[in-house]
């Protein structure tokens, strides 16, 4: 799958420097293209337009089973690796009781197949501020990979994300949706 | 005095913005008692190819909409003078006007030369009176700035009319959603949207020139940081490190960043200075610290964190150092935001099932609750302090809402068709 082949086709990329992750010092700016004019009456819009065209990934995009093209195992309704997604109480982290066996057929699965790797997605619903969601997001996102790193997952199969509430699953605005909504997904990667 | 009536749904102005193609309303839905009665009279226009704009209509709409003024409408009027001879000021103080404002606007080889004379209207004196130039694209901010100028004289507040807000908005397909960072006059005029993605774009936060803005954008699948240049379009990367990269806040300077970084665990806040390019851990706790915002001094640094189990505000000083906390009132108080004076830090304020905006005062600690929404969020001063702008919902309908200090003066604005949210008001 080309996820990535639409998301940077970036007009600018050429000003965009590189990423900061491994050396802190790599975080750069440029500062002389600025003209004096404060107005934005000559901008033209960033050139993203034409630039992240996805959303989602085809699997999730295949509904019921977001993970059926891993496995057959992913798409049986007997099987706990058909569930993949783990939701959670109000303003918590913590994994309810449901959803650890859930959790812990995932780990086995990752466990034996060294190659697949996941990305937890953690969400939270739309109460609160954003950036609080966001940071709420990630810590159950969080809870979910250190089961999974107890259970013997390697770390290099796991990958966290905080969309926050920024991707509800349900677009209503009460408690039914806000319960779909504070949730971690977990996305398999396809193997390497 | 029927001036002193309160105004209550003075009027729906709707506009076009071009760029989006949404229609945008502004609304008044609480306006203060003692709102002043000022006629804002049609500027004569001389010209071989017409005005583009409407100079006296936008002056009429911005003052109308601030809640201060009580506008007369066109029909009423009892003339139209273009000149100060032409005023009849009898006239004017039969129908109980306080203020009026007469103006030309002249075409002269493209440009515009632009005039107009506030009076008063019972001591029949001239208060002020203007003559500026203008190109035709800039008509529109001319009239806002012919606003900030009456408005200062009458009420000794700076305008906020010619600023500009920057908000995000999303609307959905399917499943799909596009989200944009966009920005707009403070009228909701003349939109231009800055960036948009398929991924979520969040936070925007303007540089203190105003002539930057720093947003957290997911277009990779993950967050990055980065700063856009308005007048170019051109941005780069400041932050992009494995986990969270959030919340944005330039220093008062303009030469740091405050925001918040999960890459060494939990979130922290971090100082990134956008010269040197280094980068400094503010907080270390286990909990989650997020949303950073400077004080106008540039000493202090409020966020928000859960170290006490529920969402709280803390200060520090920006030099690192000691972290108390600042608010005890209510379940949840997330997203601080300073006042340009520095007295008093706006606020998300949760009491278990609502969140509503409040305003805390700084010296005496008390907190006070301005809006009763149940889901209202990001709230931002205007530059003179007077209004905080926020986003809120009704129903489905999120829509980005002014409230004054203290709490009695609203308006509202609305755009069809999307989702909008975080707004930021231009310094």
């Amino acid at each position: 799958m080309k996820l990535n082949k639409t998301v940077l086709a970036l007009a600018i990329s050429a000003l965009i420097l590189t990423a900061c992750s491994e050396d802190e010092k790599d975080a750069s700016l440029t500062d002389g293209t600025q003209n004096a004019a404060s107005g934005i009456n000559d901008a033209s819009t960033s050139g993203l337009n034409n630039g992240s065209g996805l959303s989602g990934s085809e699997m999730n995009a295949s509904g019921m089973y977001p993970n059926a093209g891993i496995g057959p195992e992913f798409s049986d309704p007997n099987n706990p690796l058909s569930k993949s997604t783990i939701y959670f109480m109000l303003d918590s982290s913590q994994v309810q009781n449901d959803f650890v066996p859930v959790i812990a057929a995932h780990a086995q699965y990752l466990v034996a197949h060294p190659g697949q790797r996941i990305v937890m997605e953690g969400h939270g619903d739309e109460r609160g501020s954003r950036e609080y969601n966001i940071a709420l997001g990630e810590q159950r996102a969080k809870s979910v990979a250190s089961m999974m790193k107890v259970q013997g997952v390697s770390e290099s199969q796991l990958q966290v994300v905080s969309y926050g509430e920024e991707k509800p699953a349900s677009f209503g605005h009460d408690e039914a949706s806000w319960e779909l909504n504070r949730r971690v997904e977990l996305v398999y990667q396809g193997a390497q | 005095m029927s001036f002193f009536r309160r105004i209550l749904l003075v009027g729906l102005v709707s506009f076009y913005i071009p760029n989006s193609h949404a229609e945008m309303t502004i609304e008044i839905t609480e306006g203060i008692e003692s709102a002043l009665p000022i006629s804002i009279v049609p500027f004569a226009m001389q010209g071989a190819s017409g005005v583009p704009v409407d100079v006296s209509f936008v002056v009429d709409a911005d003052l109308g909409r601030s809640g201060y003024f009580k506008t007369l409408d066109k029909q009423s009027m009892p003339g139209r003078p273009s000149t100060a001879e032409a005023v009849q000021f009898k006239d004017w103080q039969a129908l109980g006007q306080n203020y009026l404002v007469i103006g030309q606007v002249i075409e002269d080889h493209g440009q515009y030369n632009v005039q107009f004379q506030l009076f008063d209207v019972y001591k029949g004196q001239q208060l002020m009176g203007y003559r500026m130039t203008s190109s035709a694209g800039e008509l529109r901010r001319t009239a806002h700035h012919i606003s900030d100028l009456i408005f200062e004289k009458l009420t000794g507040k700076k305008g906020v009319f010619s600023g500009r807000i920057a908000y995000i908005t999303s609307s959905r397909q399917g499943r799909q959603s596009t989200h944009k960072l966009q920005v707009s006059d403070a009228d909701g005029f003349n939109a231009q949207t800055i960036a948009s993605s398929m991924e979520p774009l969040m936070s925007p936060a303007w540089s203190p020139d105003g002539r930057k803005i720093a947003y957290v954008s997911f277009e990779k699948k993950s967050a990055a940081i980065y700063i856009q240049t308005l007048a170019t379009g051109e941005r780069v990367r400041v932050a992009e490190f494995p986990g969270i990269n959030g919340a944005p806040s330039w220093s008062p300077d303009g030469a740091k960043l405050a925001l918040t970084l999960s890459k060494d665990g939990s979130p922290d806040i971090y100082i990134l200075n956008l010269v040197t390019r280094s980068l400094t851990k503010l907080t270390k706790s286990f909990a989650i610290d997020t949303e950073p915002t400077w004080s106008p001094d540039g000493s202090s640094i409020v966020f928000t964190s859960d170290r006490g189990g529920k969402p709280q505000l803390y200060i520090m000083s920006s030099q690192g150092g000691e972290e108390k906390r600042l608010t005890f009132s209510g379940s949840y108080n997330a997203r601080g935001s300073f006042s340009p004076d520095g007295r008093s830090i706006a606020m998300v304020h949760g009491n278990g099932s609502d969140y509503r905006i409040a305003v805390m005062d700084l010296a005496t600690k008390s907190v006070n609750v301005i809006t009763d929404g149940r889901s209202d969020e990001s709230p931002s001063f205007a530059p003179n302090g007077s209004m905080i702008l926020y986003a809120s919902r009704k129903g489905n309908a999120g829509y980005l809402s002014a409230v004054s200090l203290d709490g009695k003066m609203q308006q509202k604005l609305v755009f069809d068709g999307s989702e909008i949210r975080e707004p930021a008001w231009s310094p």
